[in-house]
């Protein structure tokens, strides 16, 4: 019986290898013929971007208003996951000399982890600089140059609230932290959620804390450098106050009652039907609204996290993702690159920008405009803007964001740990990248 | 002739000295190990020791630094490190021995002549068909407090459950369960592999002198299957104790810390960008883990050889 | 299990596996057919409006059929690789059961190793740029290999185990070779183990994420996996399209299973190893 089962063993084995082997080549050239496949005059460059989809659609109609602009330059779209992981490839592509020829990354904190003045082209010398706010300057700028281009407008990270609830219940806008509780108070006794928690999806834990920087740079303007030489600390006031404000909140049975569970998609929900009335939330939330409940959209408005002094609450804002050029990028393909940038933010870029990306808060250069139809939200933060009554978030003034302020929020706001320790163990948290970055003052 | 007739007798019925002193080509020719091995030192023990070289270091990817032991220094004073350490023993044992125990049991009920055979084998190893991040979602969805599905169906029966993933002391069961419900199938496709290379001569053997279903399964079966067993104690064991990617999807180590694992530990570092500091911690992991493995490995074997 | 049993034990099975196994894939079956905002809910009811095909249709559509594309390259990666790996796990694990020999003991030691070290991403990039197959299918393919040798050795070196010795001396008797003996006597013998081999890790490559999105980078070379990450973002998740996604990319595995599935029981029927 041998003889007979080992034939039929092999011939299956030997199909199965030679079936392998003409797939695996095939599909290496498909790979190979990827890049520059067109004639010759042309230029194709490729272009790195996160892969959800609605910003892959974003990205496909810029680099199409692009190429029908400059018939003579090609731009591939290559996607990757954003998220930790991505700032990880990101690193990964940057440091084996593997990087395409134009990317769009965070700035801030992440940008400085890039080692920007060994890995990019400098842009300090492109027209458009001249054009953008100082703020966004800082963010994409080392002590040497300016590496990046805006992609997209700003946004605040504030309270997104539901403003059918507010009129019905004669409630204003709270400028002082008293104020916004007793309106809690209201907004409870009426039977309603008055601050929705979402810890199933924990980064949303973190607002109370990022969200009243602004408070705290306004109490202490030089906040952010003495941080990053471990001169100030978040156990510390005026930092501490934001773990205090989400304990407090906690403590007075504020948050919905599914507050540990509930993902982003349930806060999103309950703001938007009026279940529940105010969110902490970044206002790129937008976008999640107007997908998904573009009725209700302009019944929700925004206020900054109120200081406890009316005096000192001030906004904070996120400065939107730039695109960079890796130093691997050269000859034609630089300036094909350098093109492509300048084109994203000047007149044609900037209108496929707000008609493809609803913007979430004001743009950072004077190029692009706010459409007239932007939705209320983002039209309630221009007086802010307008006023300087807004501070870039802390990540943007220093190098230094600790990985656990997400386990560590959803602990103070769960009422498993206390506002004092968890300040204190972010303080450690953030001793431990300060190190791993080799910063002076923390070994 | 004579010779081999000699070596025949040799060996019949033992299981195998090495041919003693025969200065034949071996039948089992070393170089089966070359493809193999090739691969394995090139692709893996190459780049896997030049990586312990950045343990040493401050690594961003794209500078190093030499601070010598620092980052083990740092990596034992993580917060966490101790509870951390405990949650991982508690869900690697926990894990491999349900899937043992399970394992063998669904594997002797698929080998049976059980009606509905075929889609019971199917069904059981579903979960492994579908990805990590799809069976995160999905149970993180079902197991929601109020309004997740197995709450649901509980509050029908009167009882209240849980919030299996908000609950501090419960989240790393609740994750440990998942684990288990999507891994089993593996442990019983092992165990059906084991079971059917059984020869059925014994079981008749046994027959004939009249041995209970009973006794047959624990003289029989259990020492039989051996070597499936050894292979899923060993593989859900190393994978259990460093696991972290269902963990990752399910609660991120939260509520909090609490349902942390030292590997969930180890890749925050990483994504955090403290690659050096993770490579610490993954040589400290690797040796935990061989100083674990490595007896229970030769204990199991020895234990197969001698039967 | 006693005959008469049979019934019982099935029925009850049968409905524990409905209730354990099948609900959850009702629930991803549910979602994948609802429109967007019905599907932001994520509660288990049933669709307000069926739109599966829709859904099904705007995943394949998605970035110019992304999905497609990554099919062709997953089930490349996967066929190329359990091939591979398969044959070379066998032949390491057979000498390894077989052989008394020093190097065992370390071979051994290497094989635990493999299975209880993650893999360092960067360091191996360094190697494969250094052999110029980074960000090639082959490259992946080796590395894939690589990674499940050691699961396939520990497996296959189990199983030889249950081989007796007394069929290699009959074929050696016969004036078999090595490898003459290895392939037409070992591997006949080691079905069983050996689809559950290609069963198990065909699954585990097809399901990889990090693999390919560290060491085939470039949209040339996506995989099934990678292209969830379309659904899911930081501030909006499209569920219905994901879970539509999770449901078409888990059909290739099940189809590979269900083939699988019925060489084992036909293994079983014939009578599995003659001893």
């Amino acid at each position: 019986m041998f003889p007979s089962r080992a034939r039929r063993a092999l011939r299956a084995g030997a199909v199965l290898a030679v079936a392998a082997l003409t797939a695996s080549a095939c599909s290496v050239g498909s790979i190979g013929s990827g890049s520059d496949s067109s004639g010759s005059g042309t230029t194709t460059i490729t272009y790195l971007t996160g892969n959800d989809q609605t910003n892959v659609a974003f990205q496909t109609a810029l680099i199409d208003g692009f190429m029908k602009a400059n018939p003579d330059i090609k731009i591939n779209l290559e996607t990757q996951p954003g998220g930790t992981e991505g700032d990880n490839l990101t690193k990964t592509k940057l440091s084996t000399g593997e990087m395409d020829d134009v990317f769009n990354y965070n700035d801030g904190s992440l940008f400085q982890a890039l080692n920007p003045d060994n890995t990019l082209t400098p842009l300090g010398d492109q027209p458009w600089v001249s054009q953008l706010t100082d703020q966004f300057k800082a963010t994409v700028s080392t002590s040497k140059g300016l590496y990046g281009a805006p992609l997209g407008s700003s946004q605040a990270g504030a309270v997104l609230y539901n403003k059918k609830v507010y009129s019905q219940l004669g409630l204003s806008v709270p400028k002082d932290w008293a104020t916004l509780m007793s309106n809690s108070e209201k907004i409870k006794a009426a039977g309603k959620t008055a601050i929705i928690q979402t810890y199933g999806t924990d980064w949303t834990a973190q607002l109370f804390v990022l969200g009243d920087y602004g408070n705290v740079a306004a109490q202490q303007p030089d906040f952010a450098t003495l941080y990053t030489e471990n001169k100030v600390h978040y156990s510390d006031q005026p930092a501490l106050q934001g773990f205090l404000n989400q304990q407090n909140a906690h403590q007075a049975g504020l948050f919905n009652k599914n507050y540990a569970s509930a993902t982003y998609d349930d806060g999103i929900k309950m703001l938007a039907t009026g279940m529940g009335a105010q969110y902490p939330m970044l206002t790129g939330a937008v976008s999640a609204l107007q997908a998904n409940y573009p009725d209700d959209v302009n019944d929700i408005g925004v206020f900054p996290l109120p200081a406890q002094k009316a005096s000192d609450t001030k906004l904070t804002v996120w400065q939107p993702n730039a695109l960079y050029i890796p130093k691997t990028t050269t000859g034609a393909k630089l300036d094909a690159a350098k093109k492509f940038v300048a084109w994203v933010n000047g007149t044609e870029g900037c209108a496929v920008q707000s008609e493809k990306s609803p913007p979430s808060g004001p743009y950072v250069i004077s190029s692009c405009k706010l459409p007239s139809d932007a939705p209320t939200l983002v039209k309630d933060l221009q007086p802010y803007f307008d006023s300087k009554d807004f501070v870039s978030a802390l990540e943007f003034s220093s190098p230094i964001k600790g990985p656990s302020l997400p386990n560590i929020t959803v602990q103070v706001g769960s009422g498993i740990s206390t506002a004092a320790q968890g300040a204190k163990l972010y303080d450690e948290d953030v001793k431990k990248q300060a190190q791993q970055l080799g910063l002076p003052g923390w070994s | 002739m004579a010779t081999t007739v000699a070596r025949g007798v040799e060996t019949t019925g033992v299981v195998a000295s090495a041919p003693r002193a025969r200065r034949r080509k071996s039948p089992y020719p070393l170089w089966f190990y070359l493809p193999a091995g090739v691969l394995f030192v090139v692709l893996f023990a190459i780049p896997t020791f030049a990586s312990f070289y950045f343990s040493l270091t401050r690594w961003t990817l794209f500078k190093t630094e030499f601070i010598g032991l620092d980052n083990f220094v740092q990596f034992f004073s993580e917060p966490m490190l101790v509870s951390a350490f405990g949650h991982a023993f508690i869900y690697g044992f926990l894990t491999s021995a349900a899937k043992v125990v399970l394992g063998l049991l669904l594997g002797l009920l698929l080998t049976s002549s059980i009606v509905g055979r075929g889609y019971l084998r199917a069904v059981i190893f579903f979960p492994v068909l579908v990805s990590t991040i799809g069976v995160g979602v999905t149970f993180k969805i079902m197991m929601k407090p109020d309004t997740g599905l197995i709450n649901t169906t509980l509050s029908w029966f009167g009882v209240s459950g849980p919030g299996w993933l908000t609950d501090p002391s419960l989240a790393l069961y609740s994750v440990a369960a998942v684990d288990i419900w999507k891994g089993v199938g593996i442990a019983t496709l092992i165990y059906i592999a084991g079971l059917v290379a059984i020869p059925q001569e014994y079981f008749e053997a046994a027959r004939v002198d009249g041995a209970s279903g009973w006794r047959n399964f624990w003289n029989i079966t259990v020492p039989l299957v051996q070597p499936a067993t050894n292979t899923v104690i060993l593989l859900s064991l190393i994978g259990g104790l460093r696991s972290f990617d269902l963990i990752w999807a399910m609660t991120n180590g939260g509520p909090g810390f609490t349902s942390d694992v030292i590997a969930s530990v180890i890749y925050k570092q990483y994504q955090a960008g403290f690659y050096g500091l993770s490579t610490a911690g993954n040589v400290v992991l690797f040796v935990v883990v061989t100083a674990i493995v490595v007896p229970i490995s030769y204990l199991l074997t020895r234990r197969e050889v001698n039967r | 299990m006693t005959w008469k049993l049979r019934w019982p034990v099935g029925i009850v099975a049968i409905a524990a596996s409905a209730v354990v196994f099948l609900v959850p894939f009702a629930f991803i079956l549910l979602t994948a057919s609802k429109t967007g905002p019905d599907a932001s809910d994520l509660s288990f009811s049933l669709p307000k409006q069926w739109v599966l095909i829709e859904n099904i249709k705007e995943v394949l559509h998605t970035q110019d059929y992304v999905v497609l594309r990554a099919f062709i390259n997953s089930i490349t990666l996967t066929v190329g690789s359990v091939t591979v790996m398969v044959v070379l796990a066998a032949m390491v694990g057979y000498v390894l059961q077989r052989r008394r020999s020093r190097i065992n003991t370390v071979v051994h030691f290497l094989v635990l190793a493999g299975l209880i070290v993650p893999p360092a991403v960067v360091p191996t990039i360094w190697v494969l740029q250094g052999l110029g197959i980074f960000k090639t299918m082959i490259g992946m393919i080796l590395i894939e290999v690589t990674f499940g040798l050691s699961f396939c050795v520990l497996l296959f070196r189990a199983f030889v185990g249950t081989i007796p010795r007394e069929l290699d001396e009959a074929a050696i008797v016969d004036g078999a070779g090595p490898l003459r003996l290895f392939f037409s006597v070992i591997v006949p013998l080691l079905r069983p183990v050996m689809i559950t081999v290609i069963v198990v890790q065909a699954v585990a490559v097809f399901n990889d994420f990090t693999g390919p999105l560290y060491f085939l980078p470039g949209d040339a070379g996506v995989t099934v996996q990678l292209t969830l990450y379309n659904f899911q973002s930081q501030t909006l998740n499209q569920w219905n399209l994901l879970f539509a996604d999770i449901l078409l990319i888990t059909i290739p595995p099940l189809v590979m299973y269900i083939f699988f599935n019925r060489q084992i029981v036909a293994g079983m029927t014939s009578g599995a190893v003659k001893g």
